[in-house]
């Protein structure tokens, strides 16, 4: 019963995202309900969440499916932390889509079901799993903040004043800060996560593999970027740049996932 | 009890008779003092009209009042002035009001200071029950067109286009430095509005010293020469210019070292200066948003076109409103000869009691009370019915028709203001 939850989650995310879409073209009421899609939708999968935790035999994430439905709702929830703001809509406009699009994806691959058995459980694994999607969601939510940053300052240089009125998408300065924040309580999350990992690989054994080497990457570039924009002064476009790079290897990461760490 | 508007505005006056006719606002409240006399008064006075609101029972002499005090304020003879005046009256008046507080009537359309200037108007005047209601509802339907229409949401001037803007590079621009180049007018109002949304002029740079230095007293900042404005460009957040100068106040290159020290915090840029003070070419550089007359005013067609696209639905709205205050005008109307017919009726009610008295003698107190309560009921419930009746009939044209057959069914005296009596 309780993998019933799914739907609602499902249909209360594609609401926000058709909610957010009509946001764009006319503010005011479509946002309100948006945002409240959101909030439903989250609160709907958290639900699922607990009753697969409750339910199952072990850590109930450790498939990809599994660990994509995590992924969506630590998106959704760090969203929730400031999307809810009016000026921030528009920025549900580029997050709703992926996370039903994703939440679906997890469906289909058997991630939302309820009580099944897990193969692998111990703290490490838990540990693993929950810091490293936490950092990714943080750094996705991070480049989202970046590609808005990027098209509004392309909109700024065009001068389509008008039309940014119109959409009055957050501001240049809140947009860079934001995104350089959230990198800065990601990366942490991802070095935690990447310890937990390598701890586990020395106490199992088991050698490098080519995922490792892109989390590694990724690390390195957002560790790069927390350098240059706090040491070296970097804002802007550079900085917004840099993070949608390390994104393009956290989806890399991602979509190898179910080849390297789940096969 | 009639309401009438007299005023001059933009529509049809130029701007050197408005500014005769234009009241500060101890001025508006000495007139709508005087204008009252034993009715009421409200004068509203903006920069783009001055109108003289009345109500009393007599329309005409309250009318010959209000274009006398124009007159007189304009220091024109009243047929010099006749061609550039309006005068409504009643309903028309009320729907004028509320297209007024709505910024249906103004340049701009939606322009948000009226409402502000209408409320203050009404607190000034001597309002009664007609002003009062009229301007309560005008407030109203003003707030209501506004929220539930984008009529306001847009700036509509080159200023409030160039503070929007920078608020969509800096959030708030609250404690923002403004460097001010050039001691031109629009410039200067430009930082004004700068200034009314938090940001401070820090610098103003001129080339007559005394002029950078007169304005720079004004906005509390720093004169500065023109050729020291490249160091002030490193601390500036936002660069207002606008002088007369015939080449560009500041190239791509100066611009180029300034950003260099600024670290990556954005620049944003005003020309409103013709020709151009800043080199184009400064848009091209990172963190630097730099923006013209021209593209100022750009932004200001398109923003004024989308209010009008929004007017509509918020003539609906101010047309409602003004139809719900036509209703309750009409009621008045009928109010005496229902509150006649209501004192009647608890005369004849008390008359029988005192004469069943002596019968009634015997009942106790609570058993009393029960008779007066009964009575009372059966009176309130026949009444019920004929008053609201009344109060729905009043809406209509021959809506005083109907009173006066209540007056006559029931021998009501003639409670009505003497001009209010129509011949049969």
């Amino acid at each position: 019963m309780a993998e019933l939850l799914f739907w609602p989650a499902l249909v209360a995310y594609a609401e926000a995202a058709v909610a957010f879409w009509g946001n764009a073209r006319r503010p005011g009421t479509y946002g309100l309900l948006g945002t409240w899609g959101v909030r439903l939708g989250w609160l709907a999968q958290t639900g699922l969440l607990a009753a697969q935790a409750v339910r199952a035999n072990g850590f109930p994430w450790d498939t990809w499916a599994g660990s994509l439905n995590l992924f969506v709702w630590l998106l959704v929830g760090a969203y929730l932390i400031w999307g809810c703001q009016a000026r921030f809509r528009l920025l549900g406009l580029g997050v709703m889509p992926l996370v039903f699009g994703l939440l679906l994806l997890a469906w289909a691959g058997g991630g939302t079901a309820v009580g099944s058995e897990s193969r692998y459980s111990d703290l490490f694994l838990v540990l693993h799993v929950g810091f490293v999607l936490a950092a990714f969601a943080g750094f996705t939510l991070a480049a989202a903040l970046s590609g808005l940053y990027l098209w509004q300052e392309h909109q700024l240089k065009r001068h389509e004043g008008a039309r940014m009125l119109r959409l009055r998408a957050p501001s240049l300065v809140s947009l860079d800060t934001l995104a350089g924040r959230t990198i800065a309580v990601a990366l942490p999350a991802l070095t935690l996560g990447i310890g937990a990992g390598l701890a586990r690989l020395a106490s199992d054994g088991g050698g490098l593999d080519p995922l490792m080497i892109f989390t590694g990457l990724a690390w390195l570039i957002y560790a790069v970027f927390l350098v240059v924009r706090y040491g070296l002064g970097w804002h802007g476009r550079r900085a917004a740049v840099l993070a949608l790079l390390g994104f393009v290897l956290v989806i890399l990461v991602r979509v190898g996932l179910p080849v390297t760490h789940f096969s | 009890m009639r309401l009438v508007v007299v005023g001059i505005s933009h529509h049809k006056a130029p701007v050197e008779l408005r500014e005769l006719v234009a009241l500060e606002s101890t001025q508006a409240a000495r007139l709508a003092a005087e204008l009252a006399e034993d009715g009421e008064a409200v004068c509203l006075s903006t920069c783009n009209r001055t109108e003289l609101y009345l109500a009393g029972q007599d329309g005409a002499a309250a009318e010959a009042r209000a274009v006398e005090a124009l007159v007189r304020l304009s220091d024109a003879r009243e047929a010099e002035l006749t061609p550039f005046l309006y005068r409504l009256s009643d309903d028309e008046a009320a729907l004028h009001l509320f297209r007024v507080s709505a910024g249906l009537d103004s340049m701009v359309p939606g322009e948000g200071e009226i409402l502000g200037q209408v409320r203050a108007a009404y607190e000034a005047g001597v309002t009664g029950p007609l002003l009062d209601r009229a301007f309560r509802q005008a407030l109203h339907a003003g707030r209501k067109a506004r929220s539930e229409t984008g009529i306001g949401e847009h700036p509509a001037s080159v200023a409030s286009v160039a503070a929007a803007l920078a608020e969509q590079v800096f959030d708030d621009i609250r404690n923002r430095r403004v460097l001010l180049i050039g001691a031109g007018k629009t410039g200067e109002s430009t930082a004004r509005n700068f200034v009314s949304r938090g940001a401070a002029v820090s610098v103003v740079a001129n080339r007559t010293p005394e002029r950078a230095r007169e304005l720079a007293d004004r906005f509390g900042g720093q004169p500065v020469a023109l050729e020291d404005v490249e160091r002030e460009l490193e601390r500036a957040d936002v660069v207002v210019s606008s002088t007369s100068s015939r080449g560009f106040v500041l190239a791509r290159e100066q611009v180029e070292r300034a950003v260099r020290a600024r670290r990556g915090r954005p620049l944003f840029l005003i020309d409103i200066a013709v020709p151009r003070d800043l080199d184009p070419a400064i848009n091209d550089l990172e963190g630097c948003y730099l923006y013209n007359i021209d593209d100022l005013q750009a932004v200001v067609v398109e923003n004024v076109a989308a209010r009008m696209r929004h007017a509509a639905r918020a003539e609906a709205i101010v047309a409602s409103e003004a139809e719900r205050f036509r209703l309750w005008r009409a009621s008045l109307e009928v109010v005496p000869a229902i509150a006649s017919l209501r004192a009647r009726a608890e005369q004849i009610r008390a008359a029988e009691l005192a004469k069943a008295e002596t019968r009634l003698g015997r009942l106790s107190d609570g058993e009393r009370e029960t008779v007066e309560s009964l009575t009372a009921q059966i009176v309130n419930k026949l009444l019920h019915l004929p008053t609201v009746r009344m109060k729905e009939a009043a809406a209509a044209p021959d809506g005083v028709v109907y009173a006066d057959a209540l007056r006559h069914l029931f021998g009501l005296g003639d409670d009505r203001a003497p001009e209010n009596r129509q011949p049969r």
